[in-house]
């Protein structure tokens, strides 16, 4: 049986609450349920913190930035527009902020890999966040304690048990399809140096941002690049979100047009085969106009990546997609009751998905937000904790809502970058005014009912551009938010009176 | 084994709705489209929100529910939020997942494009609406 030592802080044993996982999406968690006073052990198979990024990305640069230079000081609230790879500190802690800053190579604004991990490992240390290292979560059982049911946790280092367990365990355990031959292939993560590629043919499966992240890495060595897979890429100039190619790696775009070596392929893989000391990909174009067989050197399965859920489906976890992404409530949690999930797995819960634009948390800037709003929904439902409330005039509340929106001093980011999908909630008081009850999922407001009150958010259009949306609840339903007119500098600061004007009469309907 | 997209596409060729696409093409329309599940109970498309996406149902079924009363039922291969993205209107019923439900999304904005690319999609769809309308007047006289 493992021991309490410096190593492992968590023996295995019975907790309150346990959390799978040392990624950001575990550490931004264990520290934020710290702050609430929530009693809880972090386990992790890894040797230290980072997650997916102590091997991720393979070309080792990150695709969400850091900027060393902002228009706000790196120790503030305001710095996290510019910096998305940073964990959050609470009040008090502001020597947390922005560390990620201070690990940066001055290459680049997207920080390279290992100064990502640096900048993860920092917060750790510095926050003294405690995690049992090496320590793999094997299996799960669910069992009927005196309380209710409890999570076992089967791991390499013993057997843990909770009423509640929270997975922060990634997105990032290499998936393949079916495609005859595909499994003979290296995967995206399974790549070579890209010299190794020089003068060679290569095929990509795959055309989304992993894809595209090796063409553009192999532009200037390989011979050939084909990109195929069955559906046209979009680039994020026409999805407007994080799901479309980003412009870091449109190069290819631009070769595959100019006839520069880079050809993009609309279709489906229909086998993968030896031949020689290369490949043979027959492929059936996606136009029905017939297809190709494609000989290469090389074939990368750039194919995507799934949650490792391990035996969780069996427990009733539903899951959906490729992805096989868990189903989850606005709250992170699962089909099966205690069971939660933070880090870049929250992105099952689907938000409203207005204008048919994602959350963020499929990244650190999204995900690491849905971390606090989760630690306090579980200090408040699991462990009774009574979260302050301060009431305020309605006045004072306009006011208040544009600033954070337009990214006031004193203010994160956490409507900015989860647009849409979290919201900061006023509930009207029946004595006068209005209760802050803090950042919630957006969802959960419009859908759960509830006391009259408004949930101020940004929200993307359907051309690209930003601007508040604020949803009034009246008697327990919601309609179409009130809007505002988007500025191309953000600040809707100036809009004051029509949002009270807008917002008030909905309330007083 | 197939795998999940192998899946769908094979389960999208027994729909009305793709039934004269070939394989490749279903296999592209599995890629292009996102899939989402929703546990019992939640809101798939609300009445009176604007900005809803295009759903077809490949798994379970979904309630249609006007001011909360319960109108019909939609179930495998059957699709909704057509409507009010060609309208530009919010849609007037909320659809609710009855027991697990397993959807392919399509966000408003690539409705059109998708329709041009696939006309004979395009026809399975008007003939549906043209059904659906059959029925409301029958219901109405």
């Amino acid at each position: 049986m493992a021991e309490l030592t410096a190593d492992n802080p968590f023996p295995p044993g019975d907790y309150p609450l346990v959390v799978v996982g040392s990624g950001p999406g575990g550490l931004q968690l264990s520290y934020a349920l710290r702050r609430l006073g929530v009693e809880h052990a972090v386990l992790s198979a890894d040797e230290g913190p980072g997650g997916m990024f102590r091997k991720w990305p393979i070309l080792q640069r990150m695709l969400s930035w850091t900027k060393p230079y902002a228009p706000a000081d790196r120790r503030s609230l305001q710095y996290e527009r510019y910096d998305w790879n940073s964990l959050l500190p609470g009040d008090g802690d502001d020597h947390l902020r922005g560390l990620q800053a201070d690990h940066m190579d001055g290459a680049s604004h997207f920080p390279a890999r290992a100064d990502m991990q640096a900048g993860l490992e920092a917060f750790a240390e510095a926050a003294a966040i405690r995690v049992s290292y090496g320590c793999r979560w094997e299996s799960t059982a669910i069992e009927a304690g005196p309380g209710g049911d409890v999570v076992v946790l089967r791991t390499s280092g013993g057997e843990y048990r909770a009423p509640v367990v929270v997975f922060a365990v990634g997105v990032a355990e290499p998936w393949r399809p079916g495609t005859p031959g595909i499994e003979d292939v290296p995967h995206y993560g399974e790549m070579k140096p890209v010299e190794a590629y020089a003068g060679k043919d290569v095929f990509i499966v795959g055309k989304k941002n992993s894809g595209f992240e090796i063409a553009n890495g192999l532009l200037h060595h390989a011979r050939q690049v084909v990109l195929a897979s069955p559906s046209p890429a979009r680039t994020f100039a026409e999805t407007h979100n994080l799901v479309g190619v980003r412009a870091r790696y449109v190069q290819p775009f631009e070769d595959n047009l100019l006839g520069g070596g880079v050809f993009i392929v609309n279709g489906t893989i229909d086998s993968i085969s030896r031949r020689g000391d290369g490949h043979r990909v027959n492929v059936s174009y996606s136009d029905g106009s017939g297809g190709h067989a494609f000989d290469a050197d090389d074939v990368i399965a750039a194919t995507g990546f799934q949650a490792p859920l391990k035996d969780l489906p069996a427990l009733g976890v539903m899951t959906a997609g490729q992805s096989a992404v868990p189903v989850q409530t606005p709250f992170w949690e699962a089909t099966v009751p205690g069971i939660y999930f933070a880090g870049t797995i929250s992105q099952g819960a689907q938000g409203m998905r207005r204008n048919g634009v994602p959350s963020n948390s499929g990244a650190v800037h999204g995900a690491r937000y849905n971390a606090q709003v989760l630690a306090r929904h579980i200090a408040e439902v699991h462990f009774g904790h009574v979260p302050d409330q301060p009431v305020r005039s309605q006045e004072e509340v306009y006011g208040r809502v544009l600033d954070e929106l337009s990214g006031a001093p004193g203010y994160g980011a956490a409507l900015f970058h989860q647009r849409s999908y979290l919201a900061r909630v006023f509930e009207v008081e029946p004595g006068g005014g209005m209760r802050d009850t803090g950042i919630q999922p957006l969802q959960h407001f419009v859908d759960g009912g509830g006391p009259d009150g408004i949930g101020a958010t940004l929200e993307t259009g359907a051309d690209g551009r930003l601007y508040p949306a604020v949803w009034v609840r009246r008697r327990g339903s919601c309609k179409d938010p009130v809007t505002l007119n988007p500025s191309p500098l953000f600040d809707f600061r100036d809009q004051g009176s029509q949002l009270a004007a807008q917002v008030g009469a909905t309330l007083e309907s | 084994m197939a795998d999940r997209q192998e899946e769908l596409a094979t389960k999208l060729a027994t729909f009305a709705l793709f039934s004269d696409l070939n394989y490749a093409q279903l296999r592209a329309i599995v890629e292009l489209f996102d899939e989402a599940s929703f546990p019992d109970g939640e809101r798939v498309l609300r009445q009176g929100i604007s900005g809803s996406s295009f759903f077809v149902i490949v798994d379970g079924e979904a309630e249609v529910r006007v001011d909360g009363q319960p109108r019909s039922t939609l179930g495998q291969g059957e699709f909704f939020g057509e409507v009010s993205i060609f309208l530009g209107e919010a849609p007037v019923a909320d659809v609710v997942a009855e027991g697990p439900l397993r959807c392919l999304v399509l966000a408003a904005d690539q409705v059109e494009g998708f329709l041009n690319a696939y006309p004979h999609v395009m026809f399975r769809m008007l003939k549906a609406q043209a059904l659906r309308l059959r029925g409301a007047n029958q219901w109405r006289s």
